[in-house]
């Protein structure tokens, strides 16, 4: 801050000698500075914790820096794309073990923003309209995306008990019999991905029902005079309409579901069971757990490759349909 | 755009059809009245059951809530609310939190104020590269740079002698850059909305760049920044992954320290619902009562 006035004092003579009016405006290199003055300071933290650190993510999954070497990492031999190897290595234990995980976060990424994105358009769609009411329930729905996420997995961690938690004691009173262990074995992914959902659609929501008052009203009415059904007017005006916040919406959910560490993390711990074995734990326990940098920045940087890819793809694909219209 | 893009036509068309619109009106009301009850319901339960559940089971008494799931608490007991601050050092991690994330959220919003008044009110080479890139670590996975932020502050500290890891201040300046991005795109949006005769008008008297975004912008963009400070609280009062590896035993956080209920023999599940509870309601009453500007700054760049 202090900064940018020393630099104006500076430029105070050059602005006397060529500015004779007595009250001039600022004197233009300070204004041409004055920006990067401004946005110095997140420059500054962006590199030391983002930019910084990405690079040496990428040295280190260089070098073979395993427990041995933890306190001498400097030290640590330079393998090449050994770790890349390694991790992409199908046959190996290693590459199959980051495949299933891989294909696990996938699956689970799909369920979760599908199943976000259905519970979401169907509230907006409900709340789209004046009806007495409506600022309560928006509020009441706003509280899933409100709470801690952390918070919100121990909730649903409590309720997925088998014999104290509160979804087998629902289906005992609708008469299910043989209430399921939740978070154990094939189950445990369901139950990631219930959680998961219960915490995002409310986001989903909120992107959808700004978008849905965007859209002027008489497109509907003209719709409804031709004779078009209200499931024909939701796929031809509606959802046309609501392409620019899905676009923003599906890719922010996605990266976020993909990169979902707190979800399996709460439930599971470091040892999930193997149909909960997202990405980022998976990446997290062959670090911290079992103490191989290497190959766990190698993972990494894979993912990342992954997702910026897959976000390229994305934007072009809806820039490119954007312009076809 | 759509297939029913309003044309002159069909307005003059639906002026003569007014009739027979309202008697399809009528029939349609009821059925979509019943199916709004039905949606409104099915949605109140979705939320309000496991809100049910976590404030009945933190009033329970702990053998309560080790055996089968009751509806009714059969006995109302408050103990867990004072149990929870001497099972884990809950007093403390909320000290650490507040200060944490308080911290944080100063730094964050001071420099997002700067950046996005920048971005705002100049056009300086460089402008849509700062943006793209201050926008796309929002895509980084936090496990790709958390690994390298530790070994980046164990050394910083053994060169420099500045101790980040385990400290606060290592958190504090990790959190406030999670925020950032989003703080920067929503205050540029903010100022976008304002008008440029202001800072003419302060130019004229004299006033410095930074004296004017100080005396006269700041000011009267309360709500936005309201709404930013609300944003990065929340990020960094919800972070777990990056406090779980930086935080010691004298600066662990909330997110971290609630596991301390759950212990190798038994889970005190009254107790973790009754913290949980306690933990939420700072962010949960912010958010809602900031809710519209939170909803304005969260999808402002969606919408247009």
């Amino acid at each position: 801050m202090s900064a940018s006035k020393t630099m104006v004092q500076a430029e105070t003579p050059e602005r006397m000698a060529t500015q004779p009016r007595k009250r001039p405006p600022r004197p233009q290199l300070s204004k041409r500075l004055a920006p990067y003055v401004f946005i110095a300071p997140a420059v500054i933290f962006e590199f030391i914790i983002h930019i910084l650190p990405m690079l040496v993510g990428i040295a280190i999954s260089l070098i073979g820096l395993t427990l041995f070497y933890i306190h001498y990492w400097t030290q640590a031999p330079f393998i090449g794309l050994q770790n890349y190897k390694v991790a992409l290595n199908l046959s190996g234990a290693a590459g199959s073990a980051l495949l299933h995980s891989f294909l696990i976060t996938v699956a689970y990424t799909v369920l979760v923003v599908c199943g976000a994105w259905v519970l979401g358009m169907a509230a907006a769609l409900l709340l789209n309209g004046n009806f007495r009411g409506r600022n309560w329930f928006r509020t009441l729905f706003l509280i899933p995306f409100a709470m801690p996420a952390y918070i919100v997995v121990i909730t649903w961690s409590f309720m997925l008990q088998k014999d104290n938690g509160a979804v087998n004691a629902l289906l005992g009173d609708l008469h299910i019999t043989n209430p399921p262990f939740w978070l154990v074995g094939t189950n445990a992914f369901w139950s990631m991905v219930m959680t998961a959902i219960w915490r995002s659609w409310p986001l989903a929501f909120l992107f959808l029902l700004a978008g849905l008052q965007t859209i002027p009203s008489d497109m509907y009415e003209a719709a409804s005079l031709d004779g078009a059904s209200k499931w024909r007017q939701f796929l031809t005006i509606t959802l046309p309409m609501l392409k620019p916040v899905n676009v923003v919406l599906l890719l922010v959910t996605f990266l976020w579901t993909f990169n979902d560490f707190n979800t399996p993390f709460v439930l599971f711990g470091a040892a999930p069971p193997p149909a909960a074995d997202l990405l980022s734990l998976h990446i997290y326990v062959n670090s911290f757990i079992n103490w191989n940098f290497g190959l766990g920045s190698a993972m990494s940087v894979l993912l990342l490759i992954f997702l910026f890819l897959v976000s390229l793809v994305y934007l072009g694909i809806f820039q490119a349909g954007g312009e076809a219209e | 755009m759509s297939e029913y893009q309003v044309s002159q036509e069909r307005r003059i068309a639906l002026e003569s059809g007014k009739t027979k619109k309202r008697a399809i009106k009528i029939n349609e009301t009821h059925f979509y009245r019943g199916l709004r009850v039905v949606g409104l319901a099915f949605f109140t339960f979705l939320v309000l059951f496991p809100l049910y559940t976590v404030v009945t089971t933190s009033i329970k008494p702990l053998q309560d809530v080790q055996s089968a799931f009751h509806w009714i608490p059969s006995h109302v007991t408050f103990a867990p609310y004072g149990d929870i601050w001497q099972t884990v050092p809950l007093a403390r991690y909320f000290i650490n939190s507040v200060v944490i994330s308080g911290s944080a959220t100063v730094i964050s919003v001071a420099i997002a104020i700067l950046a996005g008044y920048a971005l705002s009110r100049y056009r300086f080479p460089g402008r849509r590269v700062f943006s793209l890139v201050v926008l796309s670590t929002q895509m980084f996975p936090g496990i790709l740079f958390m690994l390298p932020l530790f070994i980046i502050f164990i050394n910083i500290q053994q060169v420099i002698g500045v101790q980040l890891y385990g400290s606060y201040l290592g958190l504090i300046i990790t959190y406030l850059t999670f925020s950032l991005p989003v703080a920067i795109w929503m205050l540029a949006g903010y100022f976008d909305s304002l008008p440029k005769g202001l800072e003419e008008a302060a130019g004229i008297d004299g006033a410095s760049p930074l004296g004017t975004l100080v005396r006269i912008i700041i000011p009267i963009s309360m709500p936005g920044i309201v709404a930013v400070a609300i944003y990065s609280f929340m990020t960094a009062w919800n972070e777990l992954l990056f406090a779980s590896i930086l935080t010691t035993d004298t600066t662990r956080t909330l997110a971290v320290g609630l596991q301390g209920y759950a212990t190798q023999s038994n889970v005190y599940w009254n107790q973790l619902m009754a913290a949980s509870i306690v933990v939420s309601i700072p962010v949960v009453i912010g958010f809602l009562a900031l809710q519209k500007y939170m909803v304005q700054g969260m999808t402002a760049g969606a919408v247009k």
